[in-house]
């Protein structure tokens, strides 16, 4: 096991950049999740920690070693695909086997590595059987068993889970996080699902236009998210965003509707700023502000209500029963705001 | 396929199709195995039925097999056909696994390059390349064709290669790079089981273009001992203005035959190789 660092990793393809000098360091062991939309530079991040792509600049380690011209097989990391990349012509026991048989293990070893592996996913009665003869599930866990047997300083995972439903999708999350503390190995991940990242990693770095947003816990980018971007992208369904004016009173935003600041914000009246609430801060409160309902979901377990406050599309969620109706008025307060400058969309308060 | 329901439906869009079309492609062959085992007399008798045989006879077989040097053309052609598919197989297995893997500064115009080299036309190429096998001294062997036939088989194969090596996922190769293999082991171990059916379809093909040729095994070969089938059999079988029609066809039906037995052996194969897929 071992940390890894990035120091101003940069790559262009040709004459266009998509990773912009990019520092992280992941501590040994530690579970880290790279999100971002797509196309914003974290899979080419991650090829370039394969050693897949070649860095255009910056310096990459694995412990203590510098990385950046290192071969991918001598960077002692294994590797999971979005497509897992079985070899369609082995069985699941030569796949697992394949990286241990290159590096001249004895055939006893070898044994005894894939029959743990498969023992830890549940493959051992697999093990015969060739990949096509696999369901989605079995062959996401083939090609985890094919990264742990080879008892790796990293993994990296690239989008593992995009190709599996959505119930499959949440059972093999459980098991990979159950998998990383098990084997306590250097985790990086890479996903577009924020869900994915806020329950796995022990840390995320949330990515936008090949740059480094907000390096934080889960926890710490949905309570403290460090601009607009972060804040929009961390926490299901997304912040609501208001924009207004900073006035004494309070922020004016379309329509006369006041909402209330933050308290001790030293910001000069008249400020153009954007209110940012998540959906679960607003509580249905005499107190609160007009709005006006769209559309109403209830999950069972709670409600989201579409509506529109200030001109602006909004969603709460409510764990109270109401029966609202399309187009009544309910009143909605925000219990706990932030406040983004519009212009560079970082956080004032 | 419910158009496909009603009997008559059936007769007329499947079964009346396909007979014209068997009937189209088998009838050449019905002809030549006729004429082989007809004696000379029916041959060239106005009253005889000419799609039926009263008397077969093996008589033109026999000549064919013991008066020329037919068993010798035979070998000759199994010889330069194999050799030659082979070495053009393996040059353009790298060739096509660099052009379409490697990726390598002007990788797309080299198999562009290569592709254009397959148009020229034998009939043009073989007036320089006699020059060149009569410089080397191969002239009327059969070296002369086993290294001539390359220069159309290796475009041709490094082609369907191409084609067949695009169709394998590069995650395969990236993620064989992370678990230690070389470019040597990714390409036996991983790319090539794969690429079977592509090798196959291209060996079939590369040796029933090097079977069939005739151009260069006409003008770069003289002596009876060292022809090929197709040459042998136009050149000692025709007389002057006297075709033995019956030896000639048994030699055409006799050389036919190996490369049937190849095509029926793989045609599974050979049917994926063409429509290129590999399966996880």
């Amino acid at each position: 096991m071992a940390a890894v660092t990035l120091n101003q990793v940069r790559k262009s393809f040709g004459s266009t950049p998509v990773v912009h000098g990019v520092d992280i360091s992941i501590d040994d062991g530690e579970f880290c999740v790279l999100v971002g939309p797509s196309g914003c530079g974290k899979s080419t991040l991650l090829r370039m920690i394969a050693g897949l792509e070649e860095a255009s600049g910056g310096e990459m380690r694995i412990g203590a070693r510098v990385v950046n011209d290192v071969a991918p097989k001598e960077r002692d990391i294994a590797m999971v695909f979005q497509n897992y990349a079985l070899y369609p012509h082995m069985t699941v026991f030569d796949n697992m086997a394949f990286s241990l048989k290159l590096a001249h293990a004895s055939r006893e070893e070898i044994r005894q590595r894939v029959d743990e592996a498969a023992r830890i996913l549940g493959l051992t009665e697999y093990l015969g059987r060739f990949p096509r003869q696999l369901s989605g599930g079995q062959r996401q866990r083939v090609a985890m068993g094919r990264a742990i047997v080879r008892k790796p300083q990293v993994f990296l995972f690239d989008e593992p889970l995009s190709n599996l439903d959505a119930k499959l999708r949440v059972q093999m999350r459980t098991e990979i996080k159950a998998l990383h503390q098990r084997l306590k190995t250097t985790s990086i991940y890479v996903t577009h699902d924020q869900i994915e990242a806020m329950t796995m990693a022990d840390k995320i770095v949330v990515m936008n236009g090949g740059k480094v947003e907000q390096i934080g816990t889960p926890l710490e980018l949905y309570d403290d998210p460090d601009n607009l971007f972060v804040a929009g992208f961390i926490g299901s369904p997304a912040m609501n965003f208001i924009p207004g004016k900073f006035t004494a009173g309070g922020i004016v935003a379309a329509g006369n509707v006041t909402l209330s600041a933050p308290a001790g914000v030293p910001l000069e009246s008249g400020r153009e700023v954007i209110v940012g609430v998540r959906p679960e801060h607003l509580m249905v409160s005499d107190a609160g502000l007009p709005a006006e309902v769209v559309v109403v979901e209830p999950t069972g377990a709670d409600t989201q209500i579409y509506c529109r406050i200030a001109g602006v599309d909004v969603t709460a969620v409510v764990r109270e029963r109401h029966t609202f109706r399309p187009g009544e008025t309910v009143r909605l307060a925000p219990q706990l705001t932030f406040l983004f400058d519009p212009a560079s969309g970082q956080r004032l308060a | 396929m419910d158009y496909l329901e009603s009997p008559m439906r059936r007769w007329v869009t499947l079964y009346i199709p396909l007979l014209c079309f068997l009937v189209i492609l088998l009838f050449p062959f019905y002809w030549m195995a006729m004429t082989s085992f007809k004696p000379n007399e029916e041959l060239v008798s106005r009253a005889a039925n000419p799609f039926w045989i009263v008397q077969p006879t093996l008589a033109h077989f026999e000549r064919l097999l013991f008066t020329t040097a037919y068993p010798q053309w035979m070998w000759n052609t199994i010889l330069v056909s194999v050799v030659a598919t082979f070495t053009s197989l393996a040059a353009s297995v790298f060739a096509a696994y660099a052009i379409e893997r490697l990726r390598f500064r002007g990788s797309k115009q080299t198999g562009l390059a290569i592709f254009l080299a397959y148009l020229v036309p034998p009939s043009i190429l073989f007036i320089p390349l006699a020059a060149i096998v009569f410089k080397l001294g191969l002239f009327d062997t059969r070296w002369a064709l086993i290294l001539t036939y390359p220069t159309f088989l290796i475009p041709f194969c490094t082609w369907l290669l191409m084609g067949y090596f695009r169709s394998i996922p590069y995650e395969l190769e990236e993620c064989a790079l992370i678990d230690g293999a070389t470019r040597w082991q990714i390409l036996v171990k991983i790319i090539l089981p794969l690429a079977v059916p592509g090798l196959i379809s291209a060996g079939i093909f590369a040796f029933t273009l090097s079977w069939n040729e005739f151009i260069y095994a006409l003008t770069f070969v003289s002596s009876s001992e060292n022809k090929t089938v197709p040459v042998g059999v136009i050149t000692e079988l025709v007389e002057g203005d006297v075709y033995h029609w019956g030896a000639l066809m048994a030699g055409a039906l006799l050389g036919s035959l190996p490369v049937a037995v190849l095509y029926s052996f793989f045609v599974e194969y050979y049917v994926s190789g063409m429509t290129g897929a590999v399966k996880e």
